[in-house]
């Protein structure tokens, strides 16, 4: 189980600084596939840098804390200030452009044993990264291409292959499949799903398209503004939305068959620089209210196992089923 | 009944490779493409990469060659043998709509630069009535002449400098605009916006398109007639919901299979572990 307290991360910058993830507390259980969605800026990437351990000037952690649920090779437990050392061991990252991420002048195979935490055997590594890359689809030959030879959804395999490698038990998928077609990108899914499915760990996936989180997770956290606003089983998330906001990102997409007109969701997220009050999605929320606009909701449990931060959870969808 | 859209035959094959050893790709390979109609329409060419499409646009947009074949916009001949439409008639006609607005505008411009320009060299106007025609475009897209004065790049959303860029494509009053992927950098929550502001410029201003995108919803969402693309050849082309609803070629049950939908999903979930 992997536990957020309360966390708050900032970036420094000339204006001041800025609280990028503000205050969120979650907690994961373990072999769960977790769907993070929200727009651009609310955090969802800065969360994913937090739990990476990857916090360098000039964002920081400004508060909070983050348990792992387990402990280094002499059992003393993990936290954000020793994760670093468990890269690609017990926690590792899949980046959303594949191509910044693999050195483009450095064959594929030699960067397989270069990463960290390699045995010093080089051979007998190369070995078990050919047999590993055929497990997951990709001819052996890929070893001694260079990056830029190889097609998007060759590369984004690779970079799956070098993340579950050790089989982690925490992988962090920045929006794996953005630059990929749909047909490249249901393969790239199905065989994370599979990864999963064989190795139990936890994967948390960002990415904004909905679609892609009813078929492939089993928790959602729906962030906005730098705050989570939803979070509970997918199954739960989709059937029946608690916050409005939620409810919008699901409907604002079309669909094959339907012909009803889409609306996207007008106006834009606050900007963090200003003073905030009350509940961030106010001024584009439909059902608010002087209350919404001057007392913050907090992230509480409606449902066993769903949580929402709306001063009226569930209401939209009663409406909208009474309708 | 104008002829829309129609290519006879396009090919553009692209020679890779050195002398001694040249390899050829075929990026369109015989596209033949008829639309005809007297409302303007919305086409859809949807594909994987590599399938063509940008080449597509390019030649009609004609900043690729064909290598034969030839294609025609609301009777006008723009590419390939015969082609009739040059400089301003033509962009007066055609105008391009691309993927990442940011990459279409100079950082160190103002935008309300180029759409200026457009007016006054593209369009043929005087300056004041390139103030007027901006302010018209910048309003048909749900903007404001003032909000958008002297800003740069930099200051504006995706969305919106999307819309600017394609209140700028209105500039000219086209036939046909052109649009290049033109959702895929833009936050899904607000894609649906810009995707219904091409439903009302083809409704309210008589403009029509050319819809290049992977995103099928989308494209169901909005066009007349689809055309599917795969490797360079185009492989089903009809009215959309006819094509999407009913798929003849097994590629395009393949688009339509992948794509997430919060319908049906791919694989049932298995009982809960937690």
């Amino acid at each position: 189980m992997i536990r957020l307290n309360s966390v708050v991360a900032s970036y420094r910058t000339a204006r001041g600084s800025i609280n990028a993830v503000d205050g969120v507390t979650i907690e994961i259980p373990d072999g769960c596939i977790l769907g993070v969605a929200g727009e651009s800026g609310c955090g969802k990437s800065t969360l994913m840098k937090l739990i990476y351990g990857d916090v360098t000037s000039p964002m920081a952690l400004a508060s909070g804390s983050i348990e792992y649920g387990f402990g280094d090779a002499k059992g003393r437990p993990i936290t954000s200030d020793n994760i670093r050392d468990q890269w690609f061991n017990r926690i590792s990252y899949i980046p959303q452009s594949s191509m910044n991420s693999l050195n483009p002048v450095v064959k594929v195979g030699k960067q397989f044993v270069d990463f960290p935490g390699s045995d010093p055997d080089k051979k007998r590594v190369l070995a078990e990264v050919r047999e590993y890359i055929g497990k997951l689809g990709l001819p052996v030959e890929t070893l001694d291409a260079y990056p830029h030879q190889l097609s998007g959804g060759m590369r984004q395999r690779v970079m799956i292959a070098m993340a579950t490698f050790f089989q982690p038990e925490l992988i962090l998928a920045d929006e794996p499949t953005t630059a990929l077609d749909v047909v490249v990108q249901k393969d790239i899914l199905l065989l994370l799903m599979d990864l999963q499915e064989q190795m139990g760990n936890t994967i948390l996936l960002v990415s904004h398209d909905m679609g892609v989180h009813y078929q492939v997770t089993t928790r959602m956290l729906i962030m906005y503004a730098a705050k989570a606003v939803e979070y509970g089983d997918s199954e739960s998330v989709f059937a029946a939305p608690l916050h409005p906001y939620t409810r919008m990102l699901i409907s604002s997409l079309p669909t094959i068959g339907d012909d009803r007109a889409r609306d996207g969701i007008p106006g834009r997220p606050p900007s963090l620089w200003q003073e905030l009050s009350g509940c961030r999605f106010a001024d584009r929320c439909p059902l608010a209210t002087a209350r919404c606009r001057a007392e913050e909701p907090a992230l509480i449990e409606h449902k066993p196992g769903h949580w929402a931060a709306c001063h009226y959870a569930g209401e939209m969808t009663q409406r909208a089923e009474a309708a | 009944m104008a002829v829309i859209l129609k290519t006879e035959g396009l090919n553009k094959v692209y020679r890779l490779g050195s002398f001694t050893r040249s390899r050829e790709i075929k990026a369109l390979n015989d596209i033949n493409i008829h639309v005809e109609s007297d409302k303007p329409v919305i086409v859809s060419v949807v594909g994987e990469s590599g399938s063509g499409k940008t080449t597509l646009a390019k030649t009609l947009l004609r900043l690729v060659e064909p290598s034969s074949g030839r294609a025609t916009i609301y009777d006008q001949v723009v590419a390939g043998a015969g082609a009739t439409a040059h400089g301003r008639t033509f962009l007066a006609a055609v105008q391009p709509i691309f993927q990442n607005p940011f990459e279409a505008f100079s950082r160190y411009r103002p935008v309300d630069a180029y759409l200026h320009e457009t007016a006054t060299r593209v369009a043929g106007l005087d300056r004041s009535q390139a103030n007027d025609a901006v302010a018209e475009a910048l309003a048909a897209v749900g903007l404001d002449a003032v909000d958008v004065r002297g800003k740069y790049t930099n200051q504006f959303s995706g969305g919106e400098l999307q819309r600017v860029s394609i209140a700028r494509a209105l500039i000219p009053k086209p036939n046909l605009i052109i649009a290049d992927e033109p959702v895929s950098m833009i936050d899904a929550s607000r894609r649906m916006i810009i995707i219904n502001l091409f439903r009302k410029l083809k409704e309210e201003a008589g403009r029509s398109f050319l819809y290049i995108t992977h995103d099928l919803a989308t494209a169901y969402y909005i066009s007349d007639f689809v055309a599917v693309m795969s490797k360079g050849t185009l492989v089903e082309f009809g009215p959309a919901k006819e094509v999407m609803s009913n798929p003849q070629h097994s590629y395009t049950r393949l688009l339509l299979d992948s794509i997430p939908t919060t319908r049906t999903r791919w694989r049932p979930r298995a009982a809960k572990a937690a």
